[in-house]
């Protein structure tokens, strides 16, 4: 009896929303599905532990991906990485075996985190509502992730291929502010989708 | 708009950045030691000069880290940035105009 009161499904705080994706002719918002995410800080020294066939001593604010698992270096000491939602523990464990020996703190945030795809030709113009950074193919080419400021919240922007497509992966009381922000912004790059 | 570069993350808008106040401030070795009016020296008491200024800032929204930097208060530019736990290259004069 109780078991059926108490589900464990997860809501995603954007899926209720009246209207969860803003798209026009350039540009489209869309917010990501469920995914697991780990929060990993160690201190690598001299060693190179390698994750998915990914470098963790990649140059920091950079961003690799296998195509499922990415791993996106945030600071000297400090790495973002995501995968598909089923394979949490998986991946958890294969960060384990590949930090062995090395000190280390892993926290899942899976729930913690919410993603946003902007895709399109006017994405970097989008992020630009709110997002002083230099996103020219030059200053913040494929392969590009960091932490920054959209408006006034926190973001990890994501970069990981060619494409104009960006991962934007904010906190979950941030989203809705975060997704509200970038439905303005194409309501500003489009001209005439209503936000 | 005020770029500040970051050891780790190069140049980077100001509003990603927050100030720690003066850098270079040793905590004395013992502090049992000290009298009440060096401790409060040591505390509270900032140089605060019209001029070049070595301060701590860190890359709060950014790469997460601290780092120390040379800025002139007077014009607000940045001079030198440079890591934790190292001196600065240079010892510029004020920018002050007379
Ligand atoms: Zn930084």
């Amino acid at each position: 009896m109780l078991e059926t009161r108490y589900r464990a499904a997860r809501a995603l705080p954007l899926a209720t929303l009246p209207r969860p994706a803003a798209s026009g002719a350039s540009v489209s918002v869309r917010p990501a599905g469920a995914e697991s995410r780990f929060s990993l800080r160690a201190r690598l020294g001299g060693g190179a532990p390698t994750l998915a066939g990914l470098p963790l001593d990649a140059p920091i604010n950079t961003v690799g991906t296998d195509g499922e698992v990415w791993i996106a270096r945030l600071g000297p000491d400090e790495w973002l990485v995501g995968g598909p939602e089923a394979d949490a523990d998986l991946l958890q464990g294969r960060i384990h075996e590949a930090l062995a020996g090395l000190p280390h703190a892993l926290v899942d945030v899976s729930h913690r985190n919410v993603g946003i795809d902007v895709s399109g030709r006017q994405a970097a113009a989008v992020f630009n509502a709110g997002c002083p950074l230099d996103l020219s193919e030059t200053a913040f080419p494929p392969g590009s992730a960091t932490r920054t400021l959209l408006g006034k919240a926190e973001i990890v922007l994501i970069r990981a291929a060619a494409a104009p497509l960006y991962r934007v992966e904010c906190w979950r009381s941030f989203s809705t502010y975060v997704h509200g922000f970038l439905n303005e912004a194409v309501f500003g790059a489009e001209g005439a989708v209503a936000p | 708009m005020l770029l500040i570069a970051c050891p780790h993350c190069g140049k980077r808008p100001e509003t990603e950045f927050r100030c720690g106040g003066q850098a270079h401030i040793a905590r004395p070795a013992d502090p049992m030691t000290v009298d009440d009016g060096a401790w409060s020296e040591h505390l509270f008491v900032r140089a605060n000069p019209k001029g070049v200024h070595a301060e701590r800032w860190c890359h709060v929204h950014g790469c997460g880290r601290w780092f120390n930097a040379l800025r002139d208060t007077i014009s607000d530019r940045f001079i030198e940035t440079y890591p934790m736990g190292a001196k600065p290259t240079q010892f510029p004069q004020s920018e002050t105009r007379a």
